[in-house]
């Protein structure tokens, strides 16, 4: 045993850990707080004064006068206390039957449409927490949240305009529209009333 | 496939390649002992923590020394990592409570984060304190991809020295590598990912009172969403920089917090493989030949490209199942369509099968979508590449140091054909450095396969599993797949926070770690205590198209006959039932 090589080995970690334990992740909180104070505590969003969500965390939303996220396999779901996907194989019949009956739930709330449903509304997000859906998914709820709400599509359809976010430079990742801040400002313009 | 897909995974190679080069250099000359004219306000920092550790710059160490450094080092690191988690519930930054975490968990996260393997049984959220986050975890981030790359370049050392007893000083190569390379990148991109939305603060968990309020099992209104934050960009910059792949939430970069947009997506992706593929150029910038390093990293993407084909090319095919339930999953304008259980609506197909190649092509392991979910050929792709030993890129430093066991070997094969002894890079390949090279490389695959044997054999081993037939094997095979390999990444639906495979994973990540180091720096050791052979007619040229070539031969091959008959029983079986079924 090198008494020598140990004693280094145990002032070298403390030292470290000095250094990129505390030191470097407390000058980073600082550096945040001064520069980005509102994404560094969550990018929350209030509403007469109370918080209301994240920008960044999706909610639960199953009335016919809001969109609907994606699934979300946490207990409960969007548990932003624990995050977590459904971690179900491809082949597990457990999966089959879960997007089977969520895109019975998506018809029974918009008997009239008859479209194919967009996957990523019949699919549960990696984190449970997906604040987004797609493009896709967004038009296929409009007709039923217009009639719910007695708005036009069109007029629906501009206020998801609104929400919706492009690819990085037109080549990175999915476009997306964010779904609480989409029924937020549906909210703002004509309530649905089921509150 | 689409033209989109197309695009994001050019623009992703290209951009990391068009790193290699000035990053690479960068490394070559902290590594040879000089400080760059930029970095100089450093230089107090570094001669700080020499002083305040009992570090003697100017020692040089045998490979025995340095080996024995690098372990106590671990060993202290361990020890208080241990101690950290078991003790947290008693100390400071603990704003939500967190309890004391429980001997075997805390076992498996130390090992796991020491071996720079980041394997994780628990879920950060709600497990960890932040002090624990910050002191234990994020520490353990940058020393040991410090670890990681200071025995490669020791290796390097025993290339590049002639009859020399030494190889390097640890302490100096590990220091030297968080001041001058890991910590300056981490803090930058840090405050980048902020700026995108990944928190950093010390507040609580926030509470908000969502809009639409939803009832509980028994019918009681739950009126309040509990949001986790923590200081989480300072660890996941390091995460991805340092190839550890940890992460601070339990979804990894799935997690919004964690990876908000696709921007923060892109800078996490490349990061994850800057430092490594940037080390060949390092590698051949000290060997003084760079053809050598370029020659490596050939061989590395000539592995990388098909198997990233391939994983975007099965997700976005999605799944046959989902059809005939009246599901749309062609790729439009409006979505990326494909496979979307378990990924995230910003990142889509592409992004997350990038990621899913990168992350395991470079054992990282930090993951953006759930490889658990993906279709059985996407699923194969990341468990294939760490059975290839993860040394297509591979983690900072043991990547690079696996790829030259492979390319000794190669030389040695090609000297057996033409009845040559065999040499690289001026150095003969003798009797000893054959036999640390085929050590270092049999570890893993029988640290994996003796583990799932032994998973699959026990009753404690099969209740782990969540997902019916061939998927439950692949689970288990991706588990020690990943544990041996030090990839981090899983299966996730195995249930591993169990004594069983926090043990047996946690024994697996260990051997897979150092039993590997200390017969790279035994031959450290050994070369450069050897004469230089100047070049002849008959030395094997190593940078040509021939040698890349053949090294991609050999790492596939061996990497297809260990472990062919074990993808059989898992992801090949799945695939042919699958597609056996739609048909």
């Amino acid at each position: 045993m090198d008494w020598r090589q140990a004693l280094i080995a145990i002032r070298s970690i403390a030292a470290l850990s000095l250094l990129t334990g505390l030191v470097y992740p407390l000058a980073v909180t600082g550096i945040a707080r001064v520069l980005f104070p509102r994404q560094a505590d969550g990018t929350l969003i209030e509403q007469d004064g109370k918080v209301v969500g994240s920008a960044l965390i999706g909610q639960r939303f199953s009335a016919p006068c809001y969109f609907w996220g994606r699934p979300s396999a946490t207990t409960p779901p969007y548990n932003a206390g624990s995050s977590s996907g459904s971690n179900l194989g491809p082949t597990n019949p457990d999966l089959l039957k879960a997007v089977a009956e969520r895109a019975k739930a998506l018809r029974q709330a918009d008997p009239g449409h008859r479209a194919p449903v967009p996957v990523d509304l019949v699919t549960a997000s990696g984190s449970g927490l997906d604040p987004e859906i797609s493009l896709a998914a967004a038009r296929y709820q409009a007709a039923r949240v217009a009639s719910a709400r007695g708005l036009k599509i069109g007029e629906v359809m501009e206020v998801v305009a609104r929400h919706t976010r492009g690819r990085f430079l037109g080549v990175l990742g999915e476009p997306g529209v964010n779904v609480l801040e989409l029924n937020l400002d549906l909210d703002r313009r004509k309530p649905g009333g089921t509150r | 496939m689409n033209a989109n897909n197309l695009l994001q995974g050019a623009i992703y190679i290209a951009v990391f390649l068009a790193c290699v080069k000035p990053l690479g250099a960068y490394m070559a000359e902290i590594y040879e002992g000089r400080v760059p004219r930029p970095v100089r306000w450093l230089l107090p920092l570094e001669r700080g923590l020499y002083r305040l550790c009992g570090v003697d710059p100017a020692e040089e160490m045998s490979w025995q020394n340095y080996a024995v450094a690098k372990l106590l080092f671990n060993a202290a690191g361990l020890f208080a990592l241990y101690a950290l988690q078991r003790l947290q519930h008693l100390l400071p930054l603990n704003p939500m409570k967190m309890a004391a975490v429980s001997p075997d968990s805390s076992f498996n996260t130390a090992v796991s984060f020491a071996t720079n393997t980041n394997w994780q049984g628990y879920g950060g959220e709600t497990t960890m304190s932040y002090l624990t986050q910050m002191l234990g975890l994020t520490v353990q981030n940058f020393v040991s991809a410090a670890g990681g790359m200071a025995v490669m370049a020791a290796l390097i050392r025993g290339f590049v020295r002639r009859q020399s007893a030494t190889v390097g000083n640890f302490w100096t190569d590990m220091i030297r590598g968080v001041v001058y390379i890991l910590l300056p990148l981490s803090a930058v991109l840090a405050v980048i990912l902020v700026s995108q939305g990944v928190v950093q603060t010390l507040k609580p968990y926030a509470a908000a009172s969502v809009i639409e309020i939803a009832q509980d099992s028994r019918g009681k209104p739950m009126a309040g969403q509990t949001i986790a934050l923590g200081p989480a960009a300072s660890q996941i910059s390091i995460k991805q920089l340092g190839t550890n792949g940890g992460g601070f939430f339990n979804a990894n970069s799935a997690h919004p917090f964690e990876n908000p947009t696709p921007l923060s997506n892109f800078l996490e992706m490349e990061s994850l493989v800057l430092i490594a593929a940037a080390l060949c150029f390092t590698f051949g910038k000290m060997v003084g030949d760079v053809r050598q390093g370029w020659a490596l990293l050939a061989a590395m993407t000539l592995i990388f490209v098909p198997m990233l084909w391939l994983c975007v090319a099965s997700e976005q095919k999605g799944n046959p199942a989902f059809d005939a339930l009246g599901v749309d999953q062609r790729p439009t304008i409006e979505q990326p369509g494909g496979n979307m259980e378990g990924k995230e609506t910003r990142l889509g197909i592409a992004s997350s099968a990038i990621w899913a190649t990168a992350t395991t092509s470079v054992s990282n392991g930090s993951v953006n979508s759930m490889h658990d979910s993906f279709t059985p050929l996407g699923g194969l792709v990341p468990m294939a590449l760490m059975q290839l030993s993860e040394v297509v890129y591979g983690g900072v430093g043991s990547g690079l140091y696996g790829m030259l066991l492979y390319a000794v070997v190669a030389v040695f094969l090609a000297g057996l054909m033409v009845g040559r002894t065999p040499e690289y890079l001026g150095k003969k390949i003798e009797s000893f450095e054959m036999k640390m090279a085929s050590i270092g490389i049999l570890v893993s695959p029988a640290c994996a396969l003796l583990g799932t044997a032994v998973a699959v054999a026990c009753a404690a081993g099969r209740a782990g599993v969540s997902n019916p037939g061939p998927h439950g094997f692949s689970e288990i095979l991706y588990a020690f797949s990943s544990g041996a390999n030090n990839n981090g990444s899983a299966f996730a639906g195995l249930n591993a926070n169990t004594p069983f495979y926090n043990v047996t994973i946690g024994l697996a990540m260990f051997f897979g770690r150092y039993w590997i180091a200390v017969p790279v720096l035994a031959m450290a050791g050994s070369l450069a205590r050897k004469k230089f052979v100047p070049e002849s007619s008959g030395t094997l040229p190593t940078h040509t198209p021939l040698f890349i070539v053949f090294l991609v031969g050999i790492v596939v091959m061996v990497g297809a006959l260990t472990f062919f008959p074990a993808l059989a029983l898992g992801p090949i079986a799945e695939h042919l039932l699958m597609i056996g079924k739609g048909a």
